[in-house]
């Protein structure tokens, strides 16, 4: 595994194949926590911190319990239960190691637990048979895309908050319509790398 | 019973899913254990005795900051709602002689009060709605405003930024929910969350104590 593929990995994940805006994972926090910026950055935090570690954890699970046993079909079970026994494990280690981080990013780290993108990036580890730091750069490179996007995101709704929008477009229609041309932008990364 | 585990896929998945649930849940229960946090106790017991009306005239944003304060060393008469009766209660808590309420922060009445606006003369600014603490003040720009008499904690904070002078203060009637017997006034603890004055019912050489500790605020908000 040479550093020039985890490089392409970390690459195509945060800008070509980003998790929100090109594979429409984690939509739901995009939308729902992009309305001020402070807290897109402690979710953004946050959903890096779990996914990286997520996909760790379900590689390790899926390769020496899964694969042995020959279990594949309870992929998605049992990372539902390692991706919530890790949030629920993470916010404890921080509400005593780093209580000020804990209180930062509060009510999300829970929310994490539901995030379709932490599950999306194990079962697209799998999908691709990624070895162990693949997967690792593929968590750690698609969370990065998700915070990227995340902040951009709300950088731009705490302008149009403000902006003179017309009437029917005022609320989550123009957030909607702004996500839609912020994924036309980034298909502009297409062909820059290509896996596989 | 090997063969049997190793040959019926659903056996293995149920047993692999158990044991994935049980380690999990070892792992979590020892931790819960292991980074158990202790909070402040002090703050809390400190919050506890301070009245709740979130009024911030002790220049906090609250009560629970200020009890936060108090730990951190700030003084303890600055709580007006509370009046004496908080600020013994305070003092016999951490320790302290009790000093006498600090008047900059505002007079203690013994009276609950709640706001009441002239509707007439209400010319619908909103300034009012801005400075409640607890959300009590019902209206629109332009529209009449009015208080919920059950949110309001009588905490004045309403009264100063009106441009008209449309409220006022008035002292609220018991009416049956809230009127209470008077009890006797004992040297006991209090048992029933009234402040009770020195007197003694019983004959007794014990010294009174200080002054009993008031710990509902009702009362005294």
């Amino acid at each position: 595994m040479s550093f020039s593929e985890l490089a392409i990995i970390l690459l195509s994940t945060v800008l070509v194949n980003n998790f929100v805006l090109a594979q429409f994972l984690g939509l739901c926090p995009f939308m729902g926590v992009s309305n001020k910026l402070e807290s897109a950055i402690g979710m953004a935090g946050a959903t890096t911190f779990v996914m990286t570690l997520a996909s760790i954890c379900t590689y390790l699970v899926d390769t020496w319990i899964l694969a042995p046993l020959d279990l594949q079909f309870l992929r998605t079970i049992s990372f539902i239960l390692v991706i919530a026994a890790v949030v629920q494990f993470v916010k404890m280690f921080m509400e005593k190691t780093s209580p000020l981080l804990y209180r930062v990013l509060g009510v999300f780290l829970p929310l994490i637990t539901v995030n379709c993108a932490v599950l999306g990036v194990a079962l697209l580890n799998t999908q691709k048979a990624h070895n162990f730091f693949e997967s690792t750069m593929y968590g750690f490179g698609g969370a990065l895309g998700f915070s990227m996007v995340l902040v951009l995101f709300s950088a731009m709704r705490e302008r149009l908050a403000v902006a003179d929008v017309p009437v029917p477009f005022k609320g989550a229609a123009i957030g909607m319509i702004t996500a839609g041309l912020m994924a036309l932008a980034f298909m502009g990364f297409g062909g820059l790398v290509n896996l596989q | 019973m090997i063969d049997l585990i190793l040959h019926n896929p659903v056996v293995t998945a149920l047993l692999v899913l158990g044991g994935l649930s049980a380690a999990f849940g070892a792992v979590l229960g020892f931790a819960a254990v292991k980074f158990k946090v202790e909070g402040d106790p002090l703050v809390d017991r400190i919050d506890a005795l301070l009245p709740q009306t979130q009024c911030g005239q002790c220049g906090h944003p609250g009560c629970r900051p200020y009890a936060q304060a108090i730990s951190d060393g700030e003084p303890i008469n600055k709580c007006p709602p509370g009046g004496q009766a908080t600020i013994n209660a305070l003092a016999d808590l951490l320790d302290v002689t009790a000093p006498s309420l600090d008047a900059e922060h505002g007079e203690h009445l013994d009276v609950k009060r709640v706001a009441y606006i002239r509707e007439d003369e209400c010319i619908g600014c909103t300034k009012c709605i801005q400075a409640c603490p607890m959300d009590a003040i019902l209206g629109a720009a332009k529209h009449m405003h009015t208080v919920i008499v059950d949110e309001c904690t009588g905490c004045d904070l309403c009264v100063e930024p009106c441009p008209v002078d449309c409220i006022d203060m008035i002292p609220l009637k018991p009416d049956l929910q809230t009127w209470q017997w008077s009890l006797p006034a004992t040297n006991q603890s209090p048992v029933f969350h009234v402040v009770a004055s020195e007197v003694n019912l019983i004959a007794s050489d014990r010294q009174a104590k200080p002054e009993p500790v008031e710990r509902d605020g009702n009362k005294a908000a």
